[in-house]
């Protein structure tokens, strides 16, 4: 993985991981990029879960729970959808790296 | 899932030992940690320039303080007892995954430097100068250990490489070569109080938010407190309860075993986090600066008793080394075990008869157990010889009605690890994690097509994660693995409680 990603002619730095380095960079093109990356393109859907993120992380200074996070996809867009699997169906690498990673917000770390 | 970039081993009906290839996981590296992620933990940042003479000064202090670490290194016979008992071993091929093979990766130096015949003859007793390319396949396969030490139960002399892997890691860390992922987690552990990160008001938010779960769910009030000065219990569970899948539904459990004890409990935000990775990286120093938290925090909210959450590295610490490292507990309730296990708690509430169980609610599942490896290997429960093994299984059977255990050979003490533990839980080891989980899988496996087992419980944050990720590699559904505590919630029953009698009597009573 380089250690710095284009976004519309602005270079970012990214960690080793692919995070980015500096969370206060982040531009929504950022988001698109990383998804990029991993050959996904985003949609609706997908902004409406990294918008949640990014709020959640403004206020709390870390990713949300699982449950947190789902509890709130559900509540907005119907309890269907208040899942993992749906998240895991726009995120496949898993809500809390990958989504966090197009968010902008740091790796969630530990026994997770 | 992710698509896998390498090859993921075909499961078979019987464990088959491979072919030695060599070499096939030269490649593993996790990421090293930063100069910053080292500073804290009060490490160099990175190799220093005598890396040689301080690595050996290391390995002598080490030495003369750990008497079992020279016996390991003396004793070993090559008998061969080993080399087919080690997970990474079954699931890499590569012979450097044999317990022996990584043994002699650290035997070959001791012997150079520290003995007669490797002073004077090296070639002839396998001892090698510590060069470069040593120190790099250090990194590389003492990274592929999870310190699960299943390899020493079948060691005629008891060699627990564990302690042998824990001890490069250190002396590898003294010389300014550490590891990202632990490093970070012991960081974020004492910058603020968890391995996740999680501050206090994230923690309270999450906690409201299973208050609302479980009364949306149930119609009962029950309470997940945090930092309650004077509750009876503290509980200590690892950060995972909070934040990840099927984790939180065991910390759901455990909060419905303490409403129906009816005694008062509470977690801490200073000691939000059970596990220790100071173990990990077999520093003392760091593993002691971790557990301090737990002790300022049972001081602080003035509680009688301690009580682990589900993680299996942490029992360890708990049971066999919390005394020294953040004793003396006098302050504690002497009637009760310092540090209780949630399993003990519940198991023993279950005895009494004081829990109600409506074990249809499990009826969707036919459940296995994975025996996590410190639990298993390094610790006990309850007050006969074996309760870890026991007392898991029969809370199983009181709350399900369909269990089967796997295969005996990998199960109780020569359980098969769940390829993430010892600080391996991390995505730049992915190959590794996954073709080290094959034989545990491949155990799964068999009893789901004889006895149609869909489910497997645990009681490690780790091996929970770790299925929840491998599973589905191997055409497995990530949520088969399920917390031990989860089957509980699922079947208590509960009843109504008036907070204002709670305190008082009933805490007497409870376990």
């Amino acid at each position: 993985m380089s250690d710095t990603i284009e976004v519309d002619g602005k270079q970012f730095a990214v960690d080793e991981e692919g995070y980015l380095a500096n969370l206060n960079d982040w531009v929504p093109g950022v988001a698109n990029v990383m998804a990029a990356q991993d050959n996904l393109e985003l949609t609706d859907e997908h902004w409406d879960i990294i918008n949640f993120l990014r709020e959640y992380y403004e206020e709390y200074q870390i990713a949300p729970a699982v449950r947190v996070l789902t509890k709130a996809v559900g509540k907005k867009l119907g309890k269907d959808k208040g899942n993992s699997k749906y998240l895991y169906s726009l995120f496949p690498y898993g809500p809390a790296k990958q989504a966090c990673r197009f968010a902008g917000l740091p790796k969630p770390t530990g026994c997770v | 899932m992710a698509k896998a970039t390498f090859e993921v081993p075909e499961l078979s009906q019987y464990l088959d030992v491979p072919p030695v290839t060599p070499q096939t996981m030269a490649h593993s590296l996790p990421f090293v940690a930063k100069p910053e992620i080292q500073a804290p933990l009060g490490f160099p940042g990175e190799l220093v320039d005598d890396w040689q003479e301080k690595a050996l000064d290391k390995m002598g202090e080490l030495l003369g303080k750990y008497r079992s670490l020279r016996v390991y290194l003396d004793s070993c016979v090559k008998c061969g007892s080993c080399t087919d008992k080690c997970h990474y071993y079954l699931g890499t091929k590569d012979p450097k995954n044999m317990p022996v093979g990584r043994q002699d990766l650290m035997r070959k130096v001791y012997r150079r430097y520290f003995t007669l015949a490797g002073k004077l003859f090296p070639r002839l007793v396998g001892a090698e100068d510590f060069t470069k390319e040593v120190l790099d396949d250090w990194y590389s396969y003492y990274h592929q250990c999870s310190q699960c030490r299943r390899c020493s139960v079948f060691c005629p002399y008891g060699i627990d490489t564990a302690e042998i892997s824990m001890a490069a890691r250190e002396i590898m860390d003294s010389i300014g070569v550490g590891q990202k992922y632990c490093n970070e987690i012991i960081g974020k552990v004492y910058k603020i109080g968890n391995n996740l990160g999680l501050p206090g008001p994230a923690l309270r938010d999450t906690l409201e938010g299973l208050e609302e779960d479980v009364l949306d769910d149930t119609g009962v009030a029950v309470r997940y407190p945090i930092d309650q000065v004077g509750a009876e219990i503290l509980l200590v569970t690892p950060s995972a309860d909070f934040f990840a899948e099927p984790h939180v539904d065991g910390l759901i459990g455990y909060g419905k075993v303490f409403h129906e004890a009816g005694v008062s409990w509470t977690l801490s935000s200073h000691a939000s986090e059970a596990a220790n990775f100071g173990m990990f990286i077999g520093s003392y120093e760091n593993m002691r600066r971790v557990a301090q938290r737990i002790r300022e925090a049972a001081i602080q909210l003035k509680v009688k008793r301690i009580v682990f959450g589900e993680c299996g590295h942490a029992w360890r610490v708990a049971y066999s080394f919390l005394n020294t490292l953040a004793g003396p507990w006098d302050f504690l309730d002497p009637r009760y075990p310092v540090p209780q296990h949630i399993c003990e708690f519940t198991y023993n509430l279950i005895q009494e008869g004081k829990l109600t169980f409506d074990k249809g609610e499990n009826d969707d599942k036919v459940l296995t157990y994975h025996d996590s490896c410190n639990v298993a290997r390094a610790s006990r429960m309850g007050n006969t010889p074996g309760g870890q093994f026991e007392i898991p299984r029969a809370i199983i059977r009181a709350t399900c009605n369909h269990f089967y255990d796997m295969d005996e050979d990998t199960i109780r003490d020569r359980t098969f690890c769940c390829g993430g533990g010892g600080g391996l839980l991390t995505d730049d080891l992915m190959e590794l994690r996954v073709k080290g989980a094959k034989p545990r899988v491949e155990a799964l496996n068999n009893v789901m097509q004889e006895k149609g087992v869909t489910h497997m419980a645990a009681i490690c944050a780790i091996c929970k994660s770790q299925f929840t990720k491998v599973l589905p590699y191997y055409g497995m559904e990530m949520d088969q693995i399920v917390s031990l505590h989860q089957l509980v919630s699922n079947a208590i029953v509960l009843t109504e409680r008036d907070e204002e009698e709670d305190d008082e009597e009933d805490a007497e009573e409870a376990a």
